[in-house]
């Protein structure tokens, strides 16, 4: 039933086809083909090195950071070919937006941290920015515990608030495409919970490739699961048909904690 | 006690030690020049020993010792009268005295030349003036006072000279470029300015006349003294600087006496080769060295470590280039100073005069040491240590900081610019402050690009262009040197080597200080702190 609404929605936002990705001598990533499609949550699960935040990485570029990497393989983004160097990858971050692991607010306002990707592209209108601030942290869920004091510095938040501060500072520039790195594992189970609810809204409005450890989180929040290991993606398909019947035995023995 | 090795704690003791035994040096140091460098300006008393010989000495005690020779206890007088004596100071052997006297009408006398005199007033002659005071003492302040107020007069028309000096060598500087660009067709230019310059000349040496009859008419204000043994002596007063009856002083007098030295010492110009009067051409010179070598060396240090650490490539390149600018650090500054003299002076500024100033040559323009090039020669010593410290403080940066914002669509430079630099900043403090530090305490290299004795001018001063790069300057680091060791009279300028060291002091803690808040109020917005 989720395969057939996963194709339901068209092309696909995301599309991954033969991806090879090296850092170095170290085969990152194995020949990785995968689809996701727009407006689902699809999580990527395996044991640690296996190359899941490598390939949410790509998504964005943020590779190119890394010297010693090198992609080989083509990923399309609504199309468009995004390892071509002619892409420009300052526009392309602007359409998928990244929440990391860590949350990393930067040593500014609460404000100065959600209109910092607007400021950027040169928007310096006030109204706009107001809207956008207000919009965007209405978004995140954390507009009511912040709303008085935008001014204050974004460093003194709990690790959950800055983390949604970090995610609503992604939404306020209006991606397509959210891309989460691991966002509840440095948070209580209440922060967490409330990222995994914000998630599911979020999805009406985004597209988002979350990478998480938590295989219930996998579970609870996607509609897709990429299992991915040693590099390869081993087996991709709708959530409930990964945890209950995966067509896999590693994917199995992964999920009932036999190994990894 | 082999427990008592286990638990860690004699590597705790030891710590501690270094760290003690590095605090009680540091404070000793201070300590000792601050004892000695606040204590020079109280007005002390004058004391009178009559010895078994029967001659009589009236002086400052400054010293108390065992004699060497006998291992009796002596003392040290300071007796000044130079001109009398010869040296300002004696040694008294304490068996040689027969009796000691706190004279109430004891004078100690500051003199714009050959040191004090302490010594007893007999009389004042003031032709013209009628003074009304019955004492000698009340008549000789009256006196004084006209005197001071003749002396102002003679300073404005000195102002006005030194005016009229500039002007003529202006025109003097002009018309030496029109020769050199030709003689012939620049003939009727050549004749006006000549003719300026000579009218400006002529009211120079009117003036000067002018001064030299009034300052002859003031100096026939004189006043006799007599020293401890009875020899006479007339000293005119425009020679007196200041007055004190030290023994006849209330407590209060003295604090204002004490108060009114400090003034002098920030305020008023060196005397007596430096070992007398104030410092303030010293003080102003290091200000502005180190200010203007923080101006150079603070961008250069923060843009080479940007671009070492965030734009070059990490290879063996790049590690070679750290290495090295780590290792300039440790280069001898003499080392520094005579790079700044062949490339700055010699290489830049002799191109600069042979370009610019040809007309004037041989006589050099910035083709001599001088202010501008002593703060580039510092500022190539300490540009390391601002490298050094900006880049350890990108490095600490978490990587988390970058990557969110190059994630939000931002260019490498936006995120320098609007995140690592702001986040940087006090670290980059922390090196200017270790750099500021440095370059005041620095007097080797600087004494042979552009540190003088004695100079005649400021670096800055209200005649166009106001800041006179090219110009010579004092220095207190210098100026401890100079003082206490090249001095003609070292015991003399002793109290001024503390004194100038304790200055010295104070700034570099100033500045520090200054640098230090700012700092720490830049670190408490820019800290990261998780939850």
């Amino acid at each position: 039933m989720e395969r057939a609404q996963h194709q339901e929605n068209g092309q696909p936002i995301l599309s991954v086809s033969n991806l090879n990705l090296h850092y170095g001598a170290a085969h990152a990533l194995k020949n990785v083909n995968l689809d996701m499609a727009r407006n689902q949550v699809t999580a990527f699960i395996g044991p640690s090195g296996c190359g899941k935040s490598t390939l949410l990485r790509c998504f964005n570029r943020m590779n190119d950071l890394v010297e010693s990497a090198r992609i080989d393989g083509s990923i399309r983004f609504n199309g468009s070919e995004i390892n071509d160097p002619a892409t420009d990858v300052i526009s392309l971050r602007r359409r998928i937006g990244m929440v990391f692991q860590q949350s990393n607010p930067f040593p500014k306002s609460i404000y100065e941290n959600i209109v910092y990707g607007l400021r950027i592209s040169g928007v310096n209108d006030k109204a706009t920015l107001d809207e956008a601030v207000e919009r965007s942290l209405k978004s995140a869920a954390i507009w009511n515990e912040v709303k008085d004091r935008l001014n204050d510095s974004a460093l003194g938040l709990s690790g959950g608030q800055a983390q949604r501060i970090c995610i609503a500072r992604a939404i306020a520039v209006n991606p397509e495409v959210i891309l989460m790195d691991e966002p509840c594992s440095a948070l209580d189970p209440i922060s967490t919970l409330k990222i995994e609810e914000l998630i599911e809204e979020l999805k009406k409005s985004y597209t988002i490739v979350i990478v998480t450890h938590n295989m219930q989180q996998a579970a609870r929040v996607s509609d897709v699961t990429a299992f991915f290991y040693m590099g390869e993606l081993v087996e991709a398909g709708g959530t409930r048909m990964i945890f209950t019947n995966p067509e896999k035995k590693q994917t199995e023995d992964y999920i009932t904690g036999r190994f990894g | 006690m082999k427990l008592f090795w286990k638990t860690g704690e004699p590597y705790v003791l030891a710590t501690g030690a270094a760290l003690a035994i590095i605090l009680v040096m540091s404070l000793a140091l201070v300590g000792v020049v601050m004892t000695n460098g606040l204590g020079y300006f109280w007005p002390r008393s004058l004391v009178k020993y009559v010895l078994t010989d029967g001659t009589a000495a009236l002086g400052q005690v400054t010293q108390e010792e065992n004699n060497p020779l006998t291992g009796k206890k002596r003392l040290q007088l300071k007796v000044a009268n130079r001109d009398l004596l010869g040296q300002d100071f004696r040694w008294i052997d304490e068996k040689d005295i027969t009796s000691r006297s706190l004279p109430t009408d004891a004078l100690l006398l500051e003199r714009r030349e050959h040191g004090n005199f302490f010594g007893f007033l007999t009389g004042v002659t003031a032709e013209g003036v009628s003074l009304t005071a019955a004492t000698p003492f009340g008549q000789l302040q009256q006196a004084l006072r006209v005197v001071s107020e003749r002396m102002k007069a003679t300073t404005t028309i000195k102002q006005q000279m030194s005016d009229l000096n500039n002007r003529a060598e202006r025109y003097r500087l002009k018309l030496l470029k029109l020769e050199f660009k030709g003689a012939e067709k620049n003939s009727t230019a050549i004749a006006g300015l000549t003719s300026e310059r000579e009218k400006v000349l002529a009211d120079f040496a009117r003036l000067n006349d002018q001064a030299t009859t009034t300052l002859a008419e003031i100096t026939r204000i004189t006043a006799q003294f007599t020293d401890v043994s009875g020899t006479a002596k007339e000293i005119s007063l425009a020679e007196i600087v200041a007055l004190q009856q030290p023994n006849s002083m209330s407590p209060l007098a003295k604090c204002a006496a004490y108060l009114e030295r400090v003034r002098e010492l920030l305020l008023d110009d060196p005397r007596e080769s430096n070992t007398e009067g104030g410092l303030f051409p010293a003080i102003f010179g290091t200000v502005m060295m180190v200010l203007l070598m923080s101006l150079f060396s603070l961008p250069f240090g923060v843009v080479a470590a940007i671009y070492l650490r965030e734009y070059a490539r990490d290879g063996l390149v790049t590690r070679m280039v750290r290495i090295a600018v780590n290792n300039l650090a440790g280069v001898p500054s003499i080392v520094y100073g005579v790079f700044g003299l062949g490339f700055f002076v010699y290489g830049i500024g002799g191109s600069l005069d042979s370009l610019f100033f040809a007309e004037r040559l041989p006589t050099p323009t910035f083709g001599t040491g001088g202010i501008l090039w002593s703060s580039l020669t510092l500022a190539l010593l300490t540009v390391p240590v601002i490298i050094v410290a900006t880049e350890e403080s990108l490095a600490s940066i978490p990587k988390g900081i970058r990557e969110g914002s190059l994630a939000l669509g931002a260019t490498k430079f936006q995120t320098l610019m609007k995140i690592l630099l702001p986040m940087a900043t006090p670290g980059i403090m922390t090196g200017l402050i270790l750099s500021m530090a440095r370059a005041a305490g620095e007097v080797a290299p600087l004494m042979i690009v552009g540190v003088v004795k004695l100079a005649p001018t400021l670096p800055f001063d209200t005649n166009f262009p106001f800041f006179h790069m090219d110009r010579k300057f004092m220095h207190l680091g210098f100026h401890i040197y100079d003082v206490g060791f090249q001095s003609p009279n070292v015991e003399a300028a002793k109290p001024m080597v503390y004194v100038t060291t304790m200055l010295l002091l104070a700034i570099v803690i100033i500045a520090s200080s200054t640098a230090i808040y700012l700092r720490n109020r830049m670190r408490s917005r820019y800290t990261t702190s998780t939850f």
